[in-house]
This record gives structure tokens, sequence and C-alpha cells, in this order.
């Protein structure tokens, strides 16, 4: 049982309290939730003491949802509506799921990201992950007595665009507040380098039951620096469960199977290639609903012949993230395994062979993602002094744009340290021609129409001029997170247009907000007093830390800028103690507009104080 | 943001090709640990702002000073010149030869499918690619010759795209 602190009468716990903040590793097959607690990392058991959650739910015509074992133990039962590895399915279209056809769910091919069709209706996968994210939450606002500053949520490093803001959605519908998607070799190597003190460079392989990731790392005086990623973010231990269940297929002679027949024989598989790891042979059985059987016996060597080609897809990647670093495998220090699937032996042998060394896997490879992106969390919920160390992390595929002849032109190519802005720019086709069509890709494909489609949007009231004499810069902004957002402008005209890149795959932000109130079983006053609680928390602390600012820095502010910045501070006083949020959140706006010219003044001092810090060593 | 600043006063680093690379990366990782979004987390919302115009830039100058070709074409932009200006392609018969060569055997080791052939010209190029790169200093630090210093600019360029188009073929060997 959880012990709850008692401050002392008289004394607050305010100008350093704990903040509550985790890591969630939302994975294919299993997902965790972990968080700092007197400076260590823990991940964090439900009440039966299992720290890993399936991550499966089921819907129930009852209208009752349940996630994780319960939903597991459900599959062969219930095929269609307990849904498991919906990842696979996050910010993907129909078309984009190779093996739609031996999956027993019932797809809806939906404009922009499929869904799926339950007992309890038409649910998209982002519903499906917020029902998973929804449980960790729960379980960790229980376990830690108190509602959650925010949470970092770990992302494959190959997910491109539409997935990343797909899962940023799916938190958001849980009620998380997302302190930043931070991709999970990165979390792995916070983990592991921490816990070893490592300097030099290291790579992550991370093989899970979905998707494989492989990043270049170099770990120096505490920045962990990405120098190159890669990966196939439709490649995991699923695939290896999908081989033995062809071979399954072919053992058994079967008729055509039902649905739960099929989740049986996959889960069958599953636990044969489990018992693999440990044994150079299983015995699988298995009897139908049809009366059907099965009785063989697969080895380790039949095994590894009918994966090797899934094996070597992971190798090709590798070699790439180490062509793109400029490195040689002699150069690679140490290799880290993380992902479930590198309990695999032929994978472990596999990247022995292509590093010539043994790879470190004294950290449990199901845990180290969750355990790492807690202490991220812990770091941007601002509970540590925050100068341990930082993160440097890049974006795995290349964004562009399309151009005349449905070619893409790159605007920020893959690897490139985030965040990121790039411009470049573009010229008008036809003369008179007013208005033109902003297609954003992502890929690493010479054709428009091999890359990922992320948005589309127009600029229009281009002033006429003869082809080729506007000017339009299209400027790409992408965020710590890895997100983008695009913007065009005529120069001459000054004509601009915008997009937060979400449409095409993503959901709209109408959409999220119809899902919320649908989950929300709040009563209309508890959601106005929750938002007015939340606003009024916001402002304390906005007008605390400009005063702790002011204080520190009060030589670079004249008279007159120190009068508006009070001005703006008692104005938001004012707000606060009415009752109407969207006035105190106006008021926030208002205030953090008048201090901007002072945090660039603020910052420009740090730097200075940091840069002649680094001549004295440097000449020391 | 001082944006009278260039990259090289941005890192406390003198205005030359030739590069002190761990100096660079040291006053780079300080830089970021100073200005970084997630060192203004906790912060009101105008510090994050100011945080991320200030890495993004950060990472832009050191992308620019790290890679040999971008540092070169800096440079020479700082001077009032386009190392890549449409009018001026002038480049060395030699090289050109050199270059049809170097084209012909990526070729011959894709059909032949031949990864040994592909990491001697591997060699080969990265050596070649350190030459000029050597020779891009001297012109631009000690003789001051701009006009010299473009083409060889250009050249470097040519050079990394074959080294991309090898790698390619690796891709295509490895698949």
């Amino acid at each position: 049982m959880a012990l709850l602190q008692i401050a002392e009468p008289g004394m607050t716990t305010a100008p350093h309290q704990h903040r509550l903040a985790v890591g969630i590793d939302l994975g294919t097959t299993n997902s965790l939730v972990a968080t700092v607690r007197s400076g260590l990392a823990v991940v964090l058991d439900d009440e039966s003491g299992h720290s890993l959650l399936p991550s499966v739910v089921r819907y129930c015509a009852s209208g009752d949802v349940e996630v994780g074992y319960a939903a597991q133990a459900a599959q062969n039962s219930d095929p269609h509506n307990a849904i498991a590895s919906v990842k696979r399915f996050m910010g993907r279209g129909i078309a984009d799921i190779d093996d739609v056809a031996s999956l027993p769910y019932h797809f809806v091919d939906a404009p922009g990201m499929v869904q799926l069709k339950t007992a309890a209706g038409v649910k998209s996968p982002v519903e499906v992950s917020a029902e998973i994210l929804k449980v960790l939450r729960q379980r960790a606002e229980a376990a830690m007595g108190g509602e959650l500053v925010g949470a970092v949520i770990t992302v494959p490093a190959y997910f491109d665009d539409a997935q990343r803001q797909a899962t940023k959605d799916a938190a958001q519908l849980a009620g998380l507040n997302v302190l930043r998607l931070l991709n999970e070799p990165t979390a792995a190597a916070i983990a592991y380098g921490l816990d070893n003190a490592s300097e030099g460079v290291y790579a992550v392989y991370d093989l899970g039951g979905g998707t494989f990731d492989i990043s270049i790392l170099k770990l120096s005086r505490g920045v962990f620096e990405v120098l190159s990623t890669n990966g196939d973010s439709a490649l995991g231990g699923d695939d290896f469960d999908q081989r033995i269940f062809c071979w399954m297929l072919e053992q058994g002679r079967f008729a055509p199977l039902s649905a739960g027949d099929m989740r049986m024989l996959l889960t069958k598989a599953r636990n044969a290639k489990e018992a693999l790891t440990e044994h150079t042979d299983v015995r699988v059985t298995a009897v139908l609903s049809t009366g059907e059987m099965m009785d063989a016996t697969l080895t380790q060597a039949v095994f590894n012949a009918m994966t090797a080609g899934l094996v070597n897809k992971t190798l090709a990647p590798t070699r790439k993230a180490l062509r793109d670093a400029g490195l040689s495998v002699d150069e690679i220090k140490g290799v880290v395994m993380v992902g479930g699937s590198t309990r695999m032996p032929c994978i472990r042998h596999a990247v022995a062979g292509l590093f010539k060394q043994t790879p470190l896997t004294n950290l449990d490879p199901d845990k180290v993602v969750a355990l790492g992106a807690a202490m991220q969390a812990d770091v941007l919920a601002g509970n540590r002094a925050g100068d341990d160390w930082l993160l440097l992390d890049v974006i795995p595929l290349s964004l562009g744009l399309e151009t005349m002849g449905g070619l893409t032109e790159k605007v920020i190519p893959r690897n490139t340290t985030i965040p990121t802005a790039r411009a470049q720019e573009f010229t008008t086709f036809k003369d008179g021609q007013t208005a033109m069509s902003v297609h954003v890709l992502q890929g690493e494909r010479e054709l428009a129409s091999d890359c990922r489609s992320l948005a589309r949007f127009e600029l229009r009231g281009i002033p006429p001029m003869v082809a080729g004499a506007a000017r339009i810069r299209v400027t790409f902004q992408v965020d710590a997170d890895g997100l983008l957002s695009v913007a065009a402008r005529e120069q001459s005209s000054g004509v601009e247009a915008s997009v937060q890149v979400k449409p095409s795959y993503g959901l709209a932000d109408d959409d999220i907000t119809r899902m919320l109130k649908d989950a929300f079983t709040y009563a209309k006053d508890d959601m106005y007093t929750r938002a007015l609680n939340e606003q009024i928390v916001d402002a304390q602390g906005l007008i605390a830390a400009t005063r702790a600012a002011m204080t520190e820095d009060a030589a670079l502010l004249d008279e007159a800028e120190t009068a508006a910045i009070e001005a703006s501070i008692a104005a938001l006083e004012n707000l606060m103690a009415g009752t109407d949020h969207k006035a105190i959140k106006r008021g926030i706006e208002a205030l953090n507009a008048a201090t901007t010219v002072f945090a660039q003044r603020r910052m420009d001092q740090n730097v200075r104080r940091a840069m002649a810090g680094q001549k004295l060593e440097t000449f020391g | 943001m001082d944006l009278s600043q260039n990259h090289f006063e941005l890192f406390g680093l003198p205005q030359s090709y030739a590069l002190d690379r761990d100096m660079l990366d040291t006053a780079y990782r300080e830089l970021q640990n100073t200005v970084h979004p997630d060192r203004f987390a906790a912060q009101p919302e105008a510090e994050q702002r100011v945080a991320m115009q200030w890495a993004t830039q950060v990472n832009e100058a050191y992308q620019t000073l790290k890679h040999p070709v971008n540092r070169g074409v800096y440079l020479l932009k700082l001077q009032g010149i386009d190392a890549f200006d449409a009018n001026n392609t002038k480049m060395a018969p030699a090289f050109l030869m050199q270059q049809m060569e170097w084209r012909e055997t990526i070729e011959d080791a894709r059909a032949a499918k031949n990864a040994s052939a592909l990491d001697a010209l591997s060699d080969d190029l990265r050596a070649t690619h350190r030459q000029i790169e050597t020779h891009l200093a001297e012109l631009v630090d000690t003789a001051h010759d701009f006009a010299a210093a473009s083409e060889a600019v250009r050249q470097l360029r040519f050079m990394d795209k074959l080294i991309a188009e090898v790698g390619d073929v690796y891709e295509e060997l490895e698949s």
C-alpha cells in the first residue's frame, strides 16, 4: 500500500513541490507506465502486481470496455471485438496494412485512418489507443495519489508525422497532458546511458511487437545526440508469429479458418516462438473448433530458416543508419537491445554478427523504454535542476513538397536535428496564376505518389504576374516532438497561409472535441470547475515565474517596461478573482505576450554567460 | 537573438574553412544546453517560444558549419559569392573525366553485385573528398581565391552525390 505524505502543520510543500509526471511506453503488444520516485525510475504495477498491460482492448455489446489481460483472454472467443496490436493501424489507411486478410477484425475504410467495427460501434485506432492510455493514467494516479501534470509518451523513432500526430491525439483523448513525444530508442538510451555513465557512440536496436527502429547515438558529457535513425514501422514480433502461423497451416492442411480458430492459432504461434527462446525445439499442437487437428515439432533451425528474411529486413536499415551517420561498425562502442523480440536467439546472433560484438542485454528489454521516458518526464515536469542531461533527436524521414510533374522536393532531409526550420522559395507556373496548392509530403522517394501525404493547403490571392515572377516562400518548422507545421507566404504581396499538419491522416480538432465529449461523463458544472481550476493554477504559476524572473534580472528592464509587465500581472490577478476561465486564459496569453522581449533578453544573457564560460574552459 | 552575429561568431570560432571539430561540437553542446526548449519546459510560454527559436537557430548554424559543402557555401556567401550561381558552372575537365570513371565503377559494381569493389571505391571517394577539403581550406583561408574556392565547393558537392549513389547501390545489394 502506498503511504500518503503528510506535511508538518504550517509548512507547505509549495516552492519545490514534486510534480507528478510519468513515462508511458505505448507498445504494440504491451504497454507500461513508469515514474521517478526518490530519484529512481520505477515501473508502476497494477493491483495484481503486473507491470505489463497487454495492449488489447475489448468492446463489449453492453458498452463495457475491457483493457489488458481480460481483453487478451477473450481474444479467441471474441476475436472481432478484442482488438490487439492497434498501434499498427495508427495513422494508417487500409491500403497500408499488408495482412488485412489474415486479421480477424472488421476494418472500415475511412478517409485518412482505417477504422474498426466493434460491438460498441465503429472505433478509430486513436480511440482504441486512448483506452489503453486511460488505464495507465488511472494506474499511475492511484499509485502516486494525485493528478498527473503530464506524461512523456514514447513512439517508434521511425513513426512518420501522421503516426505521431495520431499518438498525441490518443493521449489528449485519454486526458493526458503530453510533455513530449519521445523516440523509443532514445528513451532506452537515457535509461541505459545514465545507468552505465557511458560515453561514445552506441547503436540502439529496438525490435518490438510491431515496429523496428535502429538509432545511432553519440553520448558525450550528458548530451544524447542522435546521429541517425532508420527502421520499419511495420515489422516486429507479430511478423515472426505470422510465419509460424503459416507453418502451422501447412502442417495441419486446414479448411478455411473461423476468426476464433485463427486467433487461437496465432496465440499458439506466439507461445511456440517464445518457447524457442529457451529450447531448441517445441511441440506444437492444436485442435480447431471443426475438430481438425495438428501435432508437429518446430525446431529452432526450421524457425530460423523461415524467419531469415525478416531478420535481414532489420539489418538493411541498420547498415543504412550507419552510413547516414558516416560510421563503420568498428566505431560503435556498444549495441543496446530493446524490445521483447530481441530475446530471440536468431536476432541476437544476427546483431552480434553485424556489429562484431555481443549486444548489451543487461536491462530488461520490455521495461527500458518506459524507464527512460519516466526520467525524461521528470526533467520536463521541472522536478530537476535540468542540467543533468540533454536530448538532441532527429526526424526519421525527409519532409518535402510536391512540385510540377508529381515530383518530391525535399525541404528538410532525414536525420536533421530537431527543432528545426527550413524555408524554400517556389514560383508560379502560369502567367496570371493567383493561387498555389501546397502538398506536404514525407518520405525518401522521388515520386510524390510514393511518399506519405501529410497535408494539402492553398495559398490564394497571389497578385497576377508573369509565370516565374512570384516568389513564394514555404517554411517548414518541426518542433521538439517531431511534429511539423508549414507556412507559405508570397514575398511581394505578403499573402500568407499556414497549416498545423494534421488533416490527411490525423483527426481534425472537431473530432477530438466530439470524442472528448463522448468520453467524459462529467456533468457540465464539473467540466466548468475543472477548466477554471486549471486556468487559475496556470495563471498562478505564470505570475510566480514572471515575478521570479523580474527579481533575478531587474537590470534587463527599464522602468516603463517593468510597469507594463506589472500592469499585465495586475490585470491577470483581477481576472483570477472572477470565474470566467476563458478570460483568465486570455489574461495568461496577454502576460506571455508582454514578457516576450524580456524572455529574449534573458536568453541572450544566458547565452553570453554560457559562451563566456566556454572560452575560459577551452583556454584554461 | 543577435541576428547580426554570424554562425562562426555564435560558436566563438574563427571565421575560416579549416575547422576545429572538437571546439565546434563542444560549443554546440554548451549552447544547446543553455537554449534547448527542454530547459524551459516548466517555464512560461514566452520563454519556451524564445528557446524554440534559439534551438532552431543553433541547430541550423551547427549543421551549416559541420557539413563541408555547406560551410564552404556559407563562407563564400559571407564574401558575397554564390557558389552555385547558375552562370558560374566552371569545372576542370580532368575532374569531370574522373567523375565519369567513378560512375562507371559504380555501374560495374552494381551489375556484378560486387560489394568489395564498392568498399574500395568508397575509400577512394572519401580520400578525394578530404583532399578537396584541404585544398579548399588553403583557397579560402590563405590564398583568398574565392573563384577557385567556388569551384572546389562544387566539386565537393559532386563527391557527395557520388557517395550517396554508392550508398544507394549498397542498399540495392542488401535488399
